[in-house]
């Protein structure tokens, strides 16, 4: 099993806010889609973030809001343990963030090796 | 006590690589500072991510390869912690090795906490 | 013909007694000592490996960075196997860096310094011998996961079963998963105690080499050379060295010097008047002595450095008749003033008779208030065997075939049955 980790984008967010019977349903799919994978021992954590934000450039350079540059900005991740990439896109195939319109990002925890000689270095090498 | 996701961004290490010694170095910086905010019980987790990867779009499920934006946009890893308020956690993320790279971002977002 | 796998294996031999103590120390560490098991199972598989790669590649110039590498390579991969599995407890802040890709390599590289490795081994030494282990079960488990030791050698060693050996691991086993101790120095105020509850179990390994005339030769010098390596470990560490830690490492040496003339060839003990003397090792005399002066420091006299004289006596007695026997006498009774035990006053009367003759020292030995403890030593019997072989051949038999009965030894009983057909 190897970690990977979903991050969740969406447009950044103009006009109207949604009704509270709609956020109610949208929490919903959210906690049966991620107690679906807490069920098969996959899951790792999860959290949604605040929009606001600043980022750190160097030489102390502080902007504000979340990183500007992209036209969409990170809502939210999920870590989770999956057999392979494909395994992990399969259960964020079904994530309810692409129902209104965000998009899922899928990664793999990078293992990072010093040893040249470790099998883990030799296996990323294959 | 609040939890904050840092997302880090640019900082491409692969030409550091090349040379063990700074390689090591570098990562030596990482540890120091995880390992303070280890020390203080802040530190939640971090992980670095593979730089391929995949990215699924809308109802439609679209399935698209890596990558999906240029470099130094991409998310490269994250650590989450804990910090007394939102300056706190953006003092703590100024401390990142991440910020060595010319091209280095660390993004500090507060955690939504939930009320339903 | 040399065969080279032979010789492999003969090397991979050796370095698991030298240098598996280090790494299941440092493999505890970072596991923690809940899971030794784990740690010792992590040992076995990185010797398979070096023997099974030597064999086609040769063997590497350095065998031992070797084995390192290769056991830290293993653990980390079991660490990020384990990331998620509470068998691991990853709560303190070292072992929470050992969670992130960012920091996993970086820290066990740190971990796996020279250095930090040796204080590993010290720090799991203060671990087993904590105040609430018994004293056999620290030794055993000493001897099995620091120094190497199957379970079938320490079990001949102890003249027990392996089964007994395996609970008494077991136990202690259970008690580091339960109490969860960590393997560290103690506190300043705790370090002088807990030294010397370290360095009893290290003089008690040494003297199971020294006297267990039963177990073969080769697990004998195995006991004494790791005691003495463990031994030379708290003298080299600022924690830990002392006076008393010098003294100890004095009396080994003094000891060991003379080791290879105190048994025959075939297992017998030779007397201390017969021994070849040529056959004393001057080197690890010289170095006891070096030891001594280092123990002079300080306000400390403990049994160490009373013994260490006395077998430095002996050490420096060019012939048995020159021994200076007064002299061991008057150390016989520092040691009876400062720390008497029923053995102690034992030895003392020994000396005694050596200066003083048989019938000189009967009377006091008649009414020892230690009579009680000594009926069940051998060494008592044997006294009067000796004193009574020139006053009562009848009463010197009776006494020598008493000692036979409470000495486990072959070589000892050997030499008692020698002592009644020389009557």
């Amino acid at each position: 099993m190897k970690e990977y980790m979903m991050i969740f984008r969406n447009e950044k967010m103009e006009g109207e806010m949604p009704s509270a019977e709609q956020m109610q349903m949208v929490m919903q799919q959210w906690q049966s889609w991620i107690t679906a994978i807490a069920n098969q021992g996959k899951y790792s954590g999860t959290n949604r973030l605040l929009p606001e934000g600043k980022t750190i450039k160097p030489n102390n350079i502080v902007t504000d809001g979340p990183y500007m540059e992209a036209k969409e900005m990170v809502g939210g991740y999920l870590v989770v343990k999956a057999n392979s990439l494909a395994d992990a896109l399969e259960m964020a195939q079904t994530c309810p963030n692409l129902v209104y319109g965000g998009n899922v990002e899928v990664r793999a925890v990078m293992t990072i090796d010093n040893d040249p000689n470790s099998p883990s270095f030799l296996q990323e090498k294959n | 006590m609040k939890e904050y996701l840092f997302l880090f961004r640019g900082g491409d290490g692969s030409t550091l690589q090349k040379s063990s010694e700074a390689w090591q170095a570098h990562m030596q910086k990482w540890m120091s500072w995880m390992g303070g905010l280890a020390e203080q019980g802040s530190l939640v987790s971090a992980q670095p991510l593979n730089t391929d990867g995949k990215q699924i779009m809308g109802t439609k499920k679209l399935v698209t390869d890596g990558p999906f934006m240029e470099g130094k946009e991409m998310v490269g890893g994250y650590l989450m912690c804990k910090a007394s308020s939102y300056d706190d956690a953006v003092e703590i993320a100024k401390g990142c090795p991440i910020l060595d790279f010319e091209d280095g971002k660390v993004e500090v977002r507060q955690i939504q906490e939930m009320t339903m | 013909m040399n065969d080279p796998s032979n010789n492999i294996s003969k090397l991979t031999d050796h370095l698991f007694r030298h240098e598996s103590g280090k790494l299941v120390a440092v493999l505890a560490k970072v596991f923690g000592t809940q899971n030794l098991e784990l740690a010792e199972d992590v040992l076995q598989e990185t010797f398979i490996s070096a023997l099974q790669v030597w064999r086609i590649k040769g063997v590497p110039d350095n065998p031992s960075g070797w084995l390192f590498r290769s056991a830290k390579n293993k653990a980390i991969d079991i660490i990020r196997k384990n990331k998620f599995s509470i068998q691991m407890d990853f709560s303190d802040s070292e072992r929470a860096l050992l969670k992130s890709e960012y920091t996993l390599t970086t820290v066990m590289d740190t971990m796996w310094t020279d250095e930090a490795i040796r204080d590993d081994l010290l720090k799991m030494m203060f671990a087993c011998c904590h105040k609430n282990i018994s004293i056999e079960n620290q030794i055993t488990l000493i001897l099995k996961s620091l120094c190497g030791f199957t379970t079938t050698e320490i079990a001949k060693a102890f003249l027990t079963s392996e089964e007994t050996i395996s609970k008494r691991l077991y136990r202690t086993k259970e008690f580091f998963r339960e109490e969860k101790i960590r393997p560290e120095f103690p506190p300043p105020h705790q370090l002088q105690n807990r030294t010397a509850a370290v360095l009893k179990s290290i003089y008690l390994i040494f003297n199971e080499g020294y006297n267990s005339t039963n177990s073969d030769t080769l697990i004998r010098k195995d006991l004494l050379e790791q005691a003495m390596y463990l031994c030379g470990l708290l003298c080299s560490n600022q924690h830990t060295q002392n006076p008393e830690v010098y003294a100890a490492m004095a009396l080994m040496c003094f000891h060991a010097a003379r080791i290879e003339s105190r048994v025959s060839s075939e297992g017998e003990i030779i007397l201390l008047a017969r021994q070849d003397r040529t056959k004393w090792d001057a080197t690890l005399i010289a170095e006891g002595n070096d030891y001594m002066n280092k123990a002079a420091f300080g306000n400390t006299l403990s049994t160490y450095h009373i013994e260490a004289a006395i077998a430095y006596e002996h050490c420096i007695a060019e012939t048995f008749d020159s021994t200076n026997w007064q002299q061991i006498l008057n150390y016989y009774d520092l040691l009876a003033k400062l720390y008497p035990t029923a053995v102690v006053i034992l030895n003392r009367m020994t000396v005694l008779y050596k200066i003083k003759g048989g019938l000189e020292i009967l009377p006091e030995l008649n009414q020892s208030p230690y009579l009680y403890e000594w009926e069940k030593h051998y060494l008592y019997h044997s006294l009067l065997g000796e004193i009574y072989s020139s006053i009562d051949r009848v009463k010197a038999r009776k006494s020598f075939e008493k000692a036979i009965t409470l000495t486990q030894s072959d070589a000892e009983q050997k030499l008692l049955q020698y002592k009644i057909e020389q009557l």
